[in-house]
């Protein structure tokens, strides 16, 4: 079974594609909201709540559109939460825990700047992706408003604020491209027209962004060019274990609940 | 995708009489008249059609079928708002199916003339560029956005530097 519009051949690029987006959007959600009652200030507690919240809202319309393609007896709450850790396809930016408050808006920083080059990457072929894309595109624009706000604080403040913010950029770095690696399929899915462009493109696009806004604050970055796939069985870190700990722990409570 | 069935056979008044009015007849105006009852249970002083969510209706000779655009593609409300359509639907005596669609994006500018102005009398700014916005309360345009986030995912929090009230403002989306 295919979904209308969509190539037999194309469908498992496709799928992998989606999986890897929507995993992304889960991973940080559940991570970001973490600092619901704990964020450093009262209004920042709300801020990560409603983008924690957006996120897993982009999580669970993206595995929705999956588990349509898919056909295969799964739901979007299975598709989010009956996996092994091994299984999820998150970048390896997100292998990193939530950290403190500046390795949070680091990791926020590299991952919104990134996924706003990806989102730019999504052509029109497949309507029904194409559509919740251009959704998705109007509320991350909220998102980049937050994080390059506090990009722009933490810098300016010097001090430890600054050398925090920096270290945990540099930190990062090297997994940061991971978010915009080429996908599995992606000749596919340029020549079926869902994705505009290919990765490469978004990833130059993305480090002349990343120049534009962390330049003028005298911070520079290394983000060489990840030319891996996202990595199929990679061992999770311990980060993401714990992680898949709590956001499974209630699924795994009480198998086949409904509440 | 969720359907919504209701209970179609014959009214029943408060003393178990057989009420024999007749049913007006349903045209698409009707229903959407009807929909003026159900409100975003985070935006209450709004109805959905004025909230500009109601794409769609159409109205089959033994069927109802209403498409809604959600505000946020994560919005909590969904299931909530669904059942209150079902409800609001129910004395038109068709069964009612709902669904919500990304075909076309809600944005702010489907909001309604009235629906700005009710946003305004709650002590709502109406969606606007935050150089635009106003302060619900005195009309002054010397405010400052506080945080991009407010207590639901489309609201920003505001100050008014001129009659010091917070406030909210609707996201231009």
């Amino acid at each position: 079974m295919t979904a209308k519009g969509i190539t037999p051949e194309t469908v498992p690029a496709l799928a992998e594609f989606l999986l890897s987006m929507a995993d992304d959007e889960f991973v940080i959600g559940f991570s970001d909201s973490e600092w619901t009652g704990i964020a450093p200030i009262l209004e920042e507690d709300v801020a990560m709540s409603s983008i924690a919240q957006d996120e897993l809202g982009h999580a669970r319309a993206l595995y929705e559109l999956l588990a349509d393609l898919l056909a295969d007896g799964r739901d979007a709450d299975a598709l989010a939460y009956d996996r092994e850790p091994d299984a999820y396809r998150h970048a390896r930016l997100l292998e990193h825990g939530r950290g403190d408050w500046a390795t949070t808006m680091a990791r926020r920083f590299l991952y919104d700047t990134a996924d706003a080059a990806r989102l730019a990457s999504i052509g029109e072929g497949w309507p029904p992706l194409a559509d919740l894309v251009a959704k998705i595109r109007r509320e991350e624009r909220y998102h980049l408003m937050h994080v390059t706000a506090w990009a722009n604080r933490l810098a300016a403040a010097g001090g430890e604020a600054r050398s925090r913010f920096v270290s945990a950029l540099e930190a990062l770095a090297v997994d940061a491209p991971s978010v915009i690696s080429a996908p599995e399929g992606e000749a596919e899915l340029v020549a079926a027209g869902i994705l505009s462009r290919p990765m490469a493109d978004a990833a130059t696009e993305w480090r002349q962004e990343v120049v534009r806004i962390l330049g003028p604050l005298d911070i520079s970055l290394t983000l060489d060019a990840d030319p891996a796939p996202r990595d199929i069985g990679r061992v999770p870190s311990a980060d993401f274990q714990w992680l898949w700990g709590e956001f499974t722990s209630v699924r795994r409570s009480e198998v086949g609940a409904t509440w | 995708m969720v359907v919504g069935r209701i209970h179609f056979g014959a009214s029943f008044g408060s003393g178990g009489h057989l009420v024999t009015a007749a049913p007006p007849a349903i045209d698409e105006a009707a229903v959407r008249e009807a929909l003026r009852a159900v409100h975003d249970p985070e935006i209450p002083t709004v109805s959905i059609v004025d909230l500009g969510i109601v794409e769609c209706v159409s109205v089959a000779p033994d069927a109802i079928h209403v498409e809604l655009l959600p505000t946020f593609v994560g919005c909590p409300a969904l299931d909530i708002i669904r059942d209150s359509v079902i409800e609001a639907l129910a004395p038109l005596g068709q069964p009612v199916t709902v669904d919500f669609t990304w075909r076309v994006p809600w944005t702010s500018d489907r909001i309604s003339e009235v629906g700005r102005a009710r946003l305004a009398a709650s002590g709502f700014a109406p969606p606007a560029e935050p150089e635009d916005v106003r302060c619900p309360y005195c009309q002054s345009d010397h405010v400052a956005m506080d945080s991009a986030f407010g207590p639901t995912a489309c609201r920003s929090l505001f100050y008014c530097r001129d009659c010091r009230q917070p406030f909210e403002a609707f996201k231009p989306i």
